[in-house]
């Protein structure tokens, strides 16, 4: 229901405005500032990477052009004419792909075990209210953090020349980066645990396997659990990217479908993978949100 | 879940006090054990459906992994002549060297490019997908279907990987760092929309209602209502995903997309140990610079609140 406001006096209506100005005059100040500085960080930042606007620009169509170009058949009976009209056709390598993207899978679930097991005893070696010594705390903190922060495919290019090509250097790989990454997550969640129960089981004579086992688990468990899965997800879209490195899964075969501009192959690929990721999100996704009400129910 | 912050020193405390407590009354309790067994069973016993249902679970776990380990080849040869080889290439490793000081140079000038080629990509992302997390939210998009379309497009986008991007767009753009950023753009094209669209829906209605109180027309309420309550977020959702940009930069290399990728591979593909350790201690001590930065700024815009990706 609009209802009309008195209109104040236009000497006190410029007084008030007067006033606003005043007001949010340094505020502007500061985010005009803000936003000199960003400018001039991102103009520099330009420069240093070679972005020339004009070919930019230039090359946009070509954006179109590619997505118009793979979801058509570029050659045998149905060239020409957009993928739809013959999935079959489109879909031709389905047996093998459906295999690799299986492999993929594989991949990122051996990955994320192997490392969450890794990452489940590091942490509680990490925490800072469970952690037996300081030296061996830092040093299995230091530990996590390069783990993470070297990107898994440096390890798998790594673990591919000491291991050979195959699956394995990936699994391997995960496995290490997703050490690092959920060892940290865990950790945090150690060092917030309620430590009563610890107390307890410590004055009831329990060693510090027990301590872990008997007070902290039972309070992390579902925490951990969530983790994992939410790092399940991550690993599947990296897994699916191993094969670049020739550390196994689809990867190998988008890779040489986008080199040797296959592309309607490339659509093809590219549509099983995301559809898989959503699939995987979709399901872990119940999971998760079952584990967290499950915790608040209890 | 709540974070609670312990006061520095507090948790030696407590560890020293368990310590007394350990001392002084375990061996007690432990000798007790019979008589507290028989005064509450029901601790001793515990739970057995519980524990039947954890051990199925966890054997399905394991052998759905030994299943993996299997069909991937997995043997305690290969992984002791891997770890035999790993061990090698680490003694090659040291003293971390570039060969030369013009090498260093370019190392310099790639780790530069790689910095660049994540600012440009985190923030054409965000320009980006500022209008999208509009049409994406709920409480601002009345209509279900273009907020639904705009969704699944999001998640469409989010599902393919960033090293996937750099391929498209290499073949799209050409080699070099334009490529990268453009792929950096799309991958996270993907993940600001849903996260900004998440921080507009769970805007404070009241400014809202105060604009339209005011006279305020639609254009107005989210200008002077949604805007300020939710550009704090976004830019420390920008500032993270800065951060973890600077580690994604460092492998689009590895495909030709710019950046000090491609050095690294190149030295991992011709056995040159030494530069590699180089290279890898430089992206470390960059992402931890970096790292400080964007902490900084990002407590300075948003306070001390988490952000939550």
């Amino acid at each position: 229901m609009p209802t009309t406001l008195p209109r104040p006096p236009e000497a006190r209506l410029a007084e008030l405005a007067r006033a606003h100005a005043a007001a949010m005059r340094s505020q502007q100040r500061r985010t005009l500032a803000a936003a000199a500085v960003l400018a001039v960080v991102v103009v520099a930042a330009a420069v240093f990477a070679g972005v020339d606007p004009v070919r930019m620009f230039g090359r946009i169509g070509a954006v179109g052009d590619y997505f118009g170009r793979i979801f058509v058949f570029d050659g045998g009976p149905f060239a020409g004419r957009p993928v739809v009209v013959a999935p079959g056709e489109w879909m031709w390598g389905l047996g093998h792909w459906a295999k690799l993207i299986g492999d993929t899978l594989l991949i990122a679930y051996a990955g994320t075990i192997v490392g969450a097991v890794a990452g489940f005893f590091l942490s509680f070696m990490a925490a800072k209210n469970l952690g037996r010594h300081p030296v061996v705390r830092i040093a299995v903190k230091r530990l996590l953090e390069v783990c993470r922060t070297v990107p898994e495919l440096v390890f798998a290019l790594i673990f591919v020349i000491a291991f050979g090509l195959g699956p394995m250097p990936g699994v391997l790989a995960l496995a290490i980066h997703t050490a690092g990454a959920l060892g940290k997550l865990f950790c945090e969640v150690v060092e917030n645990i309620d430590m009563r129960p610890v107390e307890g089981t410590i004055a009831t004579g329990g060693s510090w396997w027990q301590t872990v086992r008997f007070a902290a688990l039972p309070q992390v468990a579902a925490n951990f659990v969530s983790y994992a899965l939410l790092r399940f997800e991550i690993n599947v879209r990296g897994a699916a990217v191993m094969g670049f490195v020739g550390a196994g899964g689809i990867g190998q075969d988008l890779i040489e479908a986008i080199r040797k501009f296959y592309y309607a192959d490339v659509s093809a690929i590219l549509v099983l993978i995301i559809a898989t990721v959503m699939l995987i999100d979709l399901v872990t996704e119940r999971i998760r949100h079952r584990l967290v009400d499950g915790e608040i129910r209890a | 879940m709540s974070v609670v912050v312990q006061p520095p020193g507090a948790m030696d405390e407590v560890l020293s006090s368990t310590r007394r407590i350990r001392a002084a009354l375990g061996p007690a309790a432990r000798a007790n054990r019979a008589a507290l067994e028989k005064r509450h069973p029901q601790v001793f016993r515990g739970d057995p459906a519980g524990r039947a249902l954890a051990a199925a679970a966890i054997a399905g776990l394991v052998a759905l992994l030994g299943f993996a380990l299997w069909r991937f080849e997995f043997s305690f040869g290969r992984i002791g002549a891997g770890i035999g080889q790993l061990g090698h290439f680490l003694t090659l490793m040291v003293p971390p060297s570039a060969g030369g000081w013009p090498r260093v140079w370019l190392f310099v000038h790639a780790l530069g490019e790689t910095v660049a080629i994540a600012l440009l990509g985190t923030l054409a992302a965000a320009v980006l997908a500022f209008p999208f997390g509009f049409l994406a939210a709920r409480n601002v998009m009345g209509l279900r279907l273009p907020h639904f379309l705009t969704r699944r497009f999001l998640d469409t986008i989010r599902g393919v990987d960033t090293l996937i991007w750099a391929l498209i767009w290499i073949n799209v753009v050409g080699l070099g760092p334009f490529a990268g950023i453009l792929a950096i753009m799309s991958s996270d094209f993907g993940a600001f929309g849903k996260l900004f669209s998440e921080a507009i829906e769970g805007v404070d209605t009241k400014p809202i209602e105060g604009v339209r109180a005011a006279g305020g027309s639609r254009p107005a309420e989210i200008r002077f209502a949604i805007l300020p309550q939710i550009l704090p977020v976004i830019a420390g959702q920008v500032l993270y995903y800065f951060e973890s940009n600077t580690r994604s930069a460092t492998i689009i290399g590895i495909v030709g997309a710019g950046g000090i990728g491609l050095w690294l591979s190149e030295a991992i593909r011709t056995l040159e140990w030494q530069q590699v350790s180089l290279l890898v201690l430089m992206v470390l001590a960059t992402v931890a610079v970096i790292d400080q930065i964007s902490a900084r700024i990002r407590f300075a815009v948003i306070g001390e609140r988490r952000i939550e990706t």
